[in-house]
């Protein structure tokens, strides 16, 4: 079971404030972060894959997911 | 999808664009626009307001056609890339004052975040004083976050409310298609023009509109932003928007350097005054203004044209302010601070304080 991060509906930072904040102290494991808009896409998957996550994406029943691993 | 699917948001992009802006900004003071003032949103914003009266002070009246570029080529470019999404409900009062703030305070400084680095590309020493106010602002802003500061999430809306911004600048394109200026005369139509000052300094139409539509698109596309640039790295330790913000300055300066317009010292420097510390405070009530509402002037204007009527609201917010300032004596001229500078600057700290401060909540997420 992983951790969901919602961030629709917000905007510029919050989406990556709140990311950040559930992966902070965090040694690896799974993080799925909902996204309603291309620029939170992009600025989650940057802020997270420069703490050495990998993302993945995913479509669920119309929602964008990013699969964060470390 | 992976980041690197826009070019644009990737490090190259966000240098590229700032690059491009740079040099633009620097060539329009070139071909006609007010000297260190080659793209400054608060102060075309404001020299808008002015041409619609909404403000009658006469050296600064005109429909700048780059900020309508601005938003239709934001608007232009959201539809092309599937990205134009009708949004908002996020506190819109709260925005819509916090616009009216950060356009009361660069008019104290005499300039938004743009305008600060193209004033310091110049030579003009005094915007040192308006970046550090800038940054202190939005490191003020950068405290409310790491403390949950939020606004509250958007929602969908309709398709019609997206288009409500695009349409009211296209409506106004129009008015400067219908009404252009006429040599010797103050109003043209509904227009009014200036005859002197920076609001005469202007360059022609078709460049300022193309200049504003290849900003607007490209701003759009890299997410563009200077608050947001300093924002990150004081929260994030990000460079990326960053990179974009530096390079605008040093791409500014290269431009003016080639083009003779660099000329250093604090006295006499267009469309400036040398009161330092109302330099700083006028930039700290914008800096915060523009980290509390998550974007600065040119971002909210990008976003207004995707579709975001939270950014359209501030926009308003903004055409308000520059109408308060100039009708109340808020903003300040080359000769210094207005008569009621001062008492602006204290009373919109207040009203930031109060929006950053109710809307914290430390256990948010």
């Amino acid at each position: 079971m992983s951790d969901i991060v919602d961030t629709r509906g917000l905007s510029c930072p919050q989406p990556v404030l709140l990311v950040m904040s559930r992966i902070k102290g965090l040694e690896g494991g799974e993080v799925q972060v909902i996204v309603d808009n291309e620029v939170s896409r992009e600025n989650v998957s940057r802020a997270a894959g420069s703490q050495g996550w990998e993302i993945r994406e995913e479509l669920r029943e119309g929602e964008v997911r990013l699969i964060l691993r470390r | 999808m992976d980041v690197t699917r826009n070019i644009f948001s990737t490090r190259t992009g966000i240098i590229i664009v700032g690059a491009a802006i740079g040099v633009l900004a620097a060539l329009l003071q070139k071909w006609g626009n007010p000297g260190n003032m080659g793209i400054c949103v608060a102060c075309f914003d404001r020299d808008i307001t002015g041409a619609v009266g909404m403000h009658r002070a006469e050296v600064v009246q005109y429909l700048r056609p780059e900020i309508l570029g601005f938003v239709l080529g934001s608007f232009a470019a959201a539809l092309a890339f599937k990205e134009f999404k009708p949004r908002g409900g996020s506190a819109p009062l709260a925005r819509f004052i916090l616009g009216m703030t950060a356009m009361i305070g660069a008019l104290v400084f005499l300039g938004c975040p743009w305008r600060a680095l193209l004033r310091l590309a110049g030579g003009d020493g005094n915007a040192l004083f308006g970046m550090a106010g800038l940054i202190a602002g939005i490191w003020a802003g950068t405290l409310f976050f790491k403390q949950g500061y939020n606004l509250g999430r958007n929602n969908q809306q309709s398709v019609g409310t997206g288009l409500l911004m695009p349409l009211l600048i296209a409506g106004l394109l129009v008015l400067r298609l219908i009404y252009g200026p006429v040599e010797g005369q103050a109003q043209s139509g509904v227009l009014f023009y200036s005859l002197k000052g920076p609001g005469a300094a202007y360059a022609p139409l078709a460049i300022s509109l193309a200049v504003g539509l290849f900003v607007g698109l490209l701003a759009q596309r890299s997410r563009f932003c200077t608050m947001g640039a300093v924002r990150d790295l004081l929260l994030f330790k990000q460079w990326h928007l960053f990179s974009g913000f530096v390079t605008l300055l040093a791409a500014a300066l290269v431009t003016n350097l080639a083009l003779g317009q660099f000329n250093p010292g604090f006295e006499k420097q267009p469309v400036a005054h040398s009161m330092a510390f109302w330099n700083f405070a006028g930039m700290v009530v914008a800096g915060l203004s523009f980290a509390l509402a998550g974007g600065c002037p040119g971002r909210q204007l990008f976003m207004s044209g995707e579709g975001d009527s939270d950014a359209g609201v501030f926009v308003l917010g903004m055409i308000t302010g520059a109408a308060f300032s100039h009708n109340f004596g808020l903003a300040s001229s080359p000769a210094g601070i207005g008569p009621h500078g001062i008492a602006a600057v204290v009373v919109c700290l207040a009203f930031c304080l109060l929006i950053g401060f109710t809307n914290t909540q430390r256990a948010q997420a």
